[in-house]
C-alpha cells in the first residue's frame, strides 16, 4: 500500500489505525497522521525489559508514555510467604545493580522494630559494602549510557573497574551481584583477613582510574554535543514527581539522605553531595561521576573508622518482628529506597511495602522527552537511571 | 535450508561445516533481569566468550544464531520471547541462562513470572545459577559448542519441525504477540 492509499483512506476514516487514538494533523491534501512508535520491551535503550510509546509528529515526540510491568515478579505479595531471614535473598534483586543497599533497607527496619542495637563495627562494614555497592551501580549505568549513545568502548572500561570490586566483595559476601550478606543485627561473617588492605588497594586503583573516564566520555565532543542541554529537569518538577538520587541532584538540590537524615554512622563521616547546574543528560552524567569519587572518599574514611568486635549478634531460631510497623528509607545508589514494614507478629511480614527510586524517577520521562527529537529521547532514557525490576517490583 | 535438510552430508563435509558453525555463533541477548548483566561481564574482557567464536553483537533476531534468555520471563514477556525466536532462521539455538529462565528461580511461587522458558521455546542449554558466574555461561557455551559439532543438520531440523512447542506457532502465540504491539495506541488515548 503507498502512502498515497495510506492518506486516501484516512481522508476517508477507513485506515487501520481508525478506532484507534491517531489524530490527524494538516488539512487538504497535506492531512497526516500521527505515528504511534512503540520501543521495547525489548530494546537496548531500555536497558531491561521496559517499554516506551511515543507519539511522533515527523521526528519530534508530543507525547510519550512508559508502559511498565513486563518485569512484575510480585516481590511485595512473596514478601508476605517468606520470613525475615529468607526476604534478604529475596529483596536485593528488586534492584539486582544495588542488592547489597537493598537488603541493608529492610535489616535496618526489621532491627528498628525490634529495638535491637547492631554491633558497632557491623555498621561499619554495612557502610563499606553499600558504598562498594554504589560504585558498582555507578559503573555499569556509565558504560551502558555511553553504549547507547554509540561508543562501545567506556562499557569495558566500567567492566574493568566493576570486576575487581566483584571480586573484592565476592571475598567477603561469596556473591558477585547478590551478597545476601546482611542479617537482622548485623552482618552474616566477619571480613576475611587482609580484606581491608585490598579494599584500600582497590579503592586507591579505582581513584587512578577514574581520569579515563572524564577524557574518555565526559570531555568527548560527540558525547557532549549529544547530551548538554537535553532534557533539563527543573528542581521543582522533579520534587513534584518524586524523582531522588543522582537525576535530583542533577538539578542543584543536595537532598541525600546519608548527610540530611544519616543512619548507620553516615553522621560520624564526611558525605558531600555533588551537584549540577540545570539537570541536564550531561549533568545527571557528571554526578554520577561525582558520587563515585565521593563513595572512595567515604570508604578511604571507613578504613580509618573500622573497629573491632563481633559483626553479628545471636538471634532465636526463628525472627519474629513484633506487632507494629515501620518505614525505613535510605539512600540507595539510584536514589531513595523505603521500607513500609508493617507485621502481626508472625513469623512472616503482614505487608512490605517498597518504594523504589526507579519507580519514581520514570516519572520523569513524559515530562523529558516531549517536544524532543527522537535521537535525544535515547540520552534521555539512558540519563535518567533506572533499573526494570526496580520500577516492576 | 534448501538442500540441508534433504541431504546427509558426507562426514568430513559435515565435520568442517559443523567446525566453521559452532565457532561463528552470533548470539542474540534477550537481557530481561539481573543475569543479564552476567552476560554483559562474560561479553567484557575478563571472561571474553568472543574468543569462543560467540559474537554478541547481533542486530536482531533475523540474524542470530542463538539465543541466550538471561533473567526472569514473565507472562507479560512470554509473547515476545516467542515471537523473537520465531523470528530467528534455522538452525538455531537457546541458552537459558540462570535459574529463573529454566524453572523461575527464586520466583517459583510467584504468580506473575512464567516458570521456565522451556515452556514456550525448546532449549539446547541450561545454565544453573541465581545469577550464574560468567564462567559457567562459558562452559554452557562450550557445552552448545560439543552439540552443534556432533549433530546432522538434517536431523536438526527434523526435530525442530516435529518439536510440539514449534507446532501452530504461527496461529497461537504469534497472534498474542502481534495484540501486543496493536494495543499501545488503544492505552495512549485513554491515559492522555
Amino acid at each position: 500500500m503507498s502512502d498515497l492509499d495510506v492518506r486516501e483512506q484516512l481522508l476517508q476514516g477507513t485506515a487501520p489505525g481508525e478506532g484507534l487514538a491517531i489524530e490527524l494533523v494538516g488539512d487538504g491534501d497535506l492531512v497526516t497522521a500521527d505515528m504511534s512508535l512503540s520501543i521495547g520491551p525489548a530494546h537496548p535503550a531500555t536497558h531491561g525489559v521496559f517499554r516506551v510509546v511515543f507519539e511522533m509528529d515527523g521526528e519530534r515526540i508530543l507525547r510519550a508514555k512508559p508502559v511498565i510491568g513486563y518485569m512484575h515478579r510480585g516481590f511485595e505479595k512473596l514478601a508476605e510467604y517468606r520470613d525475615y531471614r529468607q526476604i534478604m535473598a529475596l529483596v536485593n534483586r528488586h534492584d539486582w545493580l544495588s542488592g547489597f543497599s537493598n537488603e541493608l533497607g529492610v535489616a535496618l527496619a526489621v532491627e528498628q522494630m525490634l529495638e535491637m542495637e547492631v554491633p558497632e563495627r557491623a555498621q561499619w562494614i554495612r557502610m563499606l559494602m553499600a558504598e562498594w555497592n554504589r560504585i558498582l551501580n555507578h559503573l555499569m549505568f556509565i558504560g551502558s549510557f555511553a553504549l547507547e549513545l554509540g561508543a562501545i568502548t567506556p562499557m569495558f572500561y566500567a567492566f574493568r573497574e566493576r570486576e575487581d570490586i566483584q571480586h573484592l566483595m565476592e571475598s567477603a559476601t561469596g556473591g558477585r551481584l547478590h551478597f545476601t550478606y546482611n542479617q537482622v543485627g548485623g552482618v552474616k561473617i566477619d571480613l576475611p583477613r587482609g580484606f581491608l588492605a585490598e579494599s584500600a588497594r582497590v579503592s586507591k586503583l579505582t581513584r587512578s582510574r577514574m581520569p579515563d573516564y572524564d577524557d574518555l566520555v565526559l570531555g568527548n565532543e560527540i558525547f557532549r554535543g549529544r547530551t548538554v542541554d537535553i532534557g533539563p529537569l527543573p528542581t521543582d518538577v522533579a520534587l513534584s514527581l518524586g524523582v531522588t538520587g543522582p537525576a535530583l541532584h542533577a538539578t542543584g538540590l543536595a537532598e541525600d539522605s546519608r548527610v540530611t537524615e544519616p543512619y548507620l554512622k553516615y553522621g560520624d563521616i564526611d558525605v558531600e553531595v555533588p551537584v549540577g547546574r540545570n539537570g541536564d543528560a550531561y549533568d545527571r552524567f557528571a554526578v554520577l561521576l561525582g558520587r563515585i569519587r565521593v563513595s572512595l572518599d567515604i570508604i578511604d574514611q571507613i578504613h580509618d573508622h573500622m573497629t573491632s568486635g563481633p559483626v553479628n549478634q545471636k538471634l532465636p531460631k526463628m525472627v519474629k518482628a513484633p506487632e507494629g510497623a515501620t518505614y525505613v528509607r535510605t539512600e540507595n545508589p539510584l536514589g531513595q529506597l523505603g521500607y513500609w514494614l508493617e507485621s502481626d507478629g508472625g513469623r512472616t511480614p503482614w505487608r512490605l511495602k517498597m518504594r523504589t527510586p526507579s519507580f519514581s524517577n520514570v516519572q520523569a520521562i513524559p515530562y523529558l522527552v516531549q517536544g524532543q527529537l527522537l535521537p535525544d529521547a535515547i540520552s534521555i532514557l539512558g540519563s535518567v537511571f533506572f533499573v526494570v525490576g526496580d520500577i516492576d517490583r | 535450508m534448501g538442500l540441508m535438510d534433504q541431504v546427509e552430508l558426507p562426514k568430513p563435509v559435515k565435520y568442517v561445516f559443523n567446525w566453521g558453525r559452532k565457532y561463528s555463533l552470533w548470539c542474540f541477548n534477550f537481557g530481561l533481569a539481573c543475569c543479564a548483566i552476567e552476560f554483559i561481564a562474560a561479553s567484557t574482557s575478563r571472561h571474553d566468550f568472543i574468543r569462543h567464536g560467540v559474537i554478541p553483537f547481533a542486530h536482531g533476531p533475523r540474524q542470530a544464531d542463538l539465543l541466550v534468555v538471561s533473567g526472569t520471563l514473565t507472562d507479560k514477556m512470554a509473547p515476545a520471547v516467542k515471537r523473537l525466536y520465531d523470528e530467528m532462521p534455522e538452525p538455531k539455538y537457546v541458552i537459558s541462562f540462570g535459574s529463573c529462565s529454566n524453572c523461575g528461580g527464586p520466583y517459583w511461587d510467584s504468580y506473575s513470572v512464567t516458570k521456565g522458558v522451556d515452556q514456550i521455546i525448546p532449549v539446547d542449554v541450561y545454565v544453573p545459577g541465581c545469577p550464574p558466574r560468567p564462567e559457567a555461561l562459558l562452559d554452557g557455551i562450550m557445552k552448545l559448542q560439543d552439540r552443534i559439532q556432533g549433530e546432522s543438520l538434517k536431523d536438526r531440523i527434523a526435530a525442530v519441525r516435529r518439536d510440539p512447542a514449534n507446532i501452530g506457532a504461527e496461529a497461537g502465540m504469534a497472534l498474542d504477540a502481534q495484540s501486543l504491539h496493536t494495543a499501545a495506541p488503544a492505552e495512549l488515548g485513554s491515559g492522555g
